[in-house]
């Protein structure tokens, strides 16, 4: 062997040595654990793409009750008496063929004597063009008081002077639907969020109570619960707010009727809190806490409520669809609350006829913001419910 | 066993006792009595108001009496199947209520039996092909089942047999049946009715039934036996049908409980927009012109169907799993 052949070159590491490398960890890693319970579960949450779109929706949605005035095109209670059960009127773009900026047609009205009912044709004659972020007083039901504070009459969308703009139709009455839509969310979405917080306030209570205590209270606490929930909800909710006065005022009506909504909902809250309170009692970390001292106090604080209200948001959120729905059924049964005061239970209290609903169909239309809305519930609190527990 | 059905059955009774003084509240609490609403309506038309036979009735529903003595009255009364009188109707309560009770039997009944029929296939396709487009597609229109208010359901279904097929879906049964009494024909066109207020009423059930059963199974089925059982080459069939499937089925009894309110709710309000011959649209009318006897009776009834169905739950529960046949009571 006398052809040398190069020796391999000696690799020697220049890096210093470290002798934990084995056990450092990436920055990504350091961030994962340090960050704190809530950073975990808006991770877990940001990655249920369902629950982030539902989120946003539900954001969008309730953000539109703070502006509804603005973004209705009529008032609330502005009558069309020449225009009654309008259909939706079509936007369109197209005019014998030239593109034009978005209108719609005026609105030619016969009265059908056979079948007794308003006949709508488009006039084509007429092109009435929409006006967008306009500020204009110049049509019936244009200004309003807004929030009852001060008169405005800036609309994002407008009809021409002298022409009409029933996106969604019109009711009995010659009210615009689109615009009493976007007005009922206002009653209908927040129904749930007063119920709800009625709701959780009994159920912490209750629940805290019968779960520190245990022992008699808590057997009481559960027959009670059991007691309610053996009830069918409908049945109950229509007797409590058939009992409520016909004299009073609609602002009184609203807010009986949510205070029944609340008060028939803890059980469920009050069940989940109890359960999660007796379960945490026995993990280790509590007891960790307990052994290195700290009192019942800061036990309770620190370390039960942060654990179980996360879970605590998440079934608060999966049951305000129930309160929408309970507000929209007794509303509709007429039992909830009664006109001037609109929700989408109102509206739908018009739609009872099918003899009506199949001549005017569009009377059914605020069924779509209903469903919508108590889905986006859904699947958002599902989220909620899976992201509560981000160390699983 | 025995001790278990005796100390279930004996529990009943407070609830019972309960459901009904609360019920008794209830009807109690809007001001004013029937009566009072009757006079007044009566003179403000001009009319005479019958005094002899106000009178009578005032004595014979103790409405001078205090409130617990006319409670009491009440509860006496009802057990011994005297459920009061029924002011706008002017007939005994046990009168008017008739068939009501027993459709509204019929229809809980059939929705239960519906719902049971289409959860168990789903479920169980769901969790064995899960992830799957089948498990997908199927969780996706049960999420929608869910969330559809079924009175909406109802509303939009009536409207479009109207325009596609020009039906009317209301009722319970033809017309020319309404006042006969019960024959083979009868029967034959309430089974022909009862399908829209079935599907309507049992839609969100079955959802909900359909999620917990593919949560169970797939729990079962991830647990070590049955990967043992698969790893010595058992046929997968058996080893899906012979313990997994058998303990997840545990949610089909025990949720009656859950399922019978949800379903009374739903029934009451579906059968005002059907306009079903049950308890819900009468219901309604007692509540809205204070005929408290007659309102009272529906809810008491409708509690007590809840009850005795979860009691019913609760028994055929403790025959079919050991577990809780031993342990003496189910745990929640």
């Amino acid at each position: 062997m006398t052809d040398a052949s190069p020796p391999i070159p000696h690799f020697v590491n220049k890096a210093p040595f470290d002798a934990n490398e084995s056990k450092s960890i990436t920055e990504e890693q350091r961030q994962y654990y340090l960050a704190s319970q809530w950073q975990l579960m808006w991770w877990k949450l940001r990655r249920h793409r369902l629950a982030v779109i539902s989120g946003i929706f539900l954001a969008v949605t309730y953000s539109t009750i703070l502006v509804s005035e603005a973004l209705a095109p009529y008032d609330l209670h502005t009558r069309h008496t020449e225009y009654l059960f309008a259909p939706p009127q079509k936007v369109r773009v197209l005019h014998e063929g030239s593109l034009q900026r978005p209108f719609v047609y005026g609105l030619k009205v016969d009265l059908d004597l056979t079948a007794l009912r308003w006949v709508y044709t488009d006039d084509r004659s007429q092109r009435f063009p929409i006006r967008f972020f306009c500020s204009g007083k110049d049509y019936p039901g244009a200004t309003y008081e807004f929030w009852n504070l001060f008169e405005g009459s800036f609309h994002l969308v407008c009809p021409s002077p002298g022409g009409q703009l029933f996106l969604l139709g019109t009711d009995r009455l010659g009210r615009d639907m689109f615009s009493r839509i976007l007005y009922g969310a206002r009653i209908s979405l927040t129904v749930g969020l007063i119920g709800i917080m009625i709701s959780i306030f009994l159920g912490i209570i209750i629940g805290g109570v019968a779960g520190y205590y245990g022992g008699l209270v808590d057997s009481i606490v559960q027959r009670t619960i059991e007691i309610i929930r053996s009830f069918p909800e409908l049945p109950l909710w229509m007797a409590l707010s058939a009992a409520l006065p016909v004299t009073w005022s609609p602002v009184a009506v609203f807010l009986g009727i949510t205070v029944i909504l609340g008060l028939l909902d803890w059980p469920g809250l009050a069940r989940a809190v109890r359960s999660k309170l007796l379960a945490l009692r026995e993990e280790d970390f509590c007891l960790a806490a307990e052994l290195m001292g700290a009192p019942p106090k800061r036990v309770i604080a620190r370390h039960l409520l942060p654990s179980f209200m996360s879970h605590l948001i998440a079934s608060a959120t999966l049951s305000i669809p129930g309160m929408i729905l309970a507000e929209t059924a007794l509303s509709f049964l007429g039992l909830g609350l009664r006109p001037p005061i609109t929700s989408w239970g109102v509206l739908l209290n018009e739609a009872q006829n099918i003899n009506v609903v199949a001549l005017y169909p569009w009377l059914m239309l605020p069924v779509l913001p209903v469903i919508l809305v108590v889905l986006a519930f859904q699947f958002f609190g599902d989220g909620l419910r899976d992201a509560a527990d981000p160390y699983k | 066993m025995l001790t278990y059905v005796v100390r279930r059955i004996l529990t009943m009774i407070p609830t019972l006792l309960a459901i009904s003084a609360i019920v008794f509240v209830i009807i109690q609490l809007p001001p004013g009595d029937y009566f009072t609403s009757l006079v007044n309506e009566l003179q403000s038309r001009g009319e005479s108001v019958d005094a002899a036979k106000l009178a009578f009735l005032k004595e014979q529903y103790g409405f001078d009496k205090p409130v617990y003595l006319q409670y009491f009255h009440w509860l006496v009364g009802m057990l011994n199947g005297d459920f009061g009188y029924s002011f706008e109707h002017d007939q005994p309560v046990s009168a008017v209520v008739g068939d009501r009770l027993f459709f509204t039997f019929i229809v809980s009944f059939t929705t239960i039996i519906f719902t049971w029929a289409v959860a168990f296939p789903i479920g169980v396709y769901s969790a064995v092909r899960q992830y799957s487009v089948g498990d997908y597609g199927l969780t996706f229109i049960g999420f929608i089942g869910l969330a559809t208010p079924n009175f909406l359901l109802a509303l939009v279904l009536q409207y479009l047999a109207h325009i596609w097929f020009d039906v009317s879906i209301g009722g319970l049964v033809d017309p020319e049946f309404v006042d006969e009494p019960w024959s083979w024909a009868k029967a034959v066109s309430v089974m022909q009715h009862i399908w829209i207020p079935v599907i309507v009423i049992g839609t969100a059930g079955t959802a909900g039934m359909i999620r917990r059963l593919r949560a169970n199974l797939l729990d079962e089925l991830s647990k070590q036996y049955v990967i043992t059982a698969r790893a010595k080459g058992l046929h997968p069939m058996k080893a899906l049908l012979k313990y997994p499937l058998r303990s997840a089925l545990n949610p089909f009894i025990a949720d009656i409980g859950i399922l019978l309110p949800q379903i009374i709710s739903g029934a009451a309000i579906v059968s005002v927009i059907l306009s079903l011959p049950t308890t819900g649209p009468m219901l309604l009318r007692a509540l809205q012109s204070q005929d408290m006897y007659l309102a009272g009776s529906f809810l008491m009834f409708l509690a007590t169907l809840t009850v005795i169905g979860t009691l019913l739950s609760d028994l055929a529960l403790a025959v079919l799993d050991p577990r809780i046949r031993l342990s003496g009571g189910r745990q929640r």
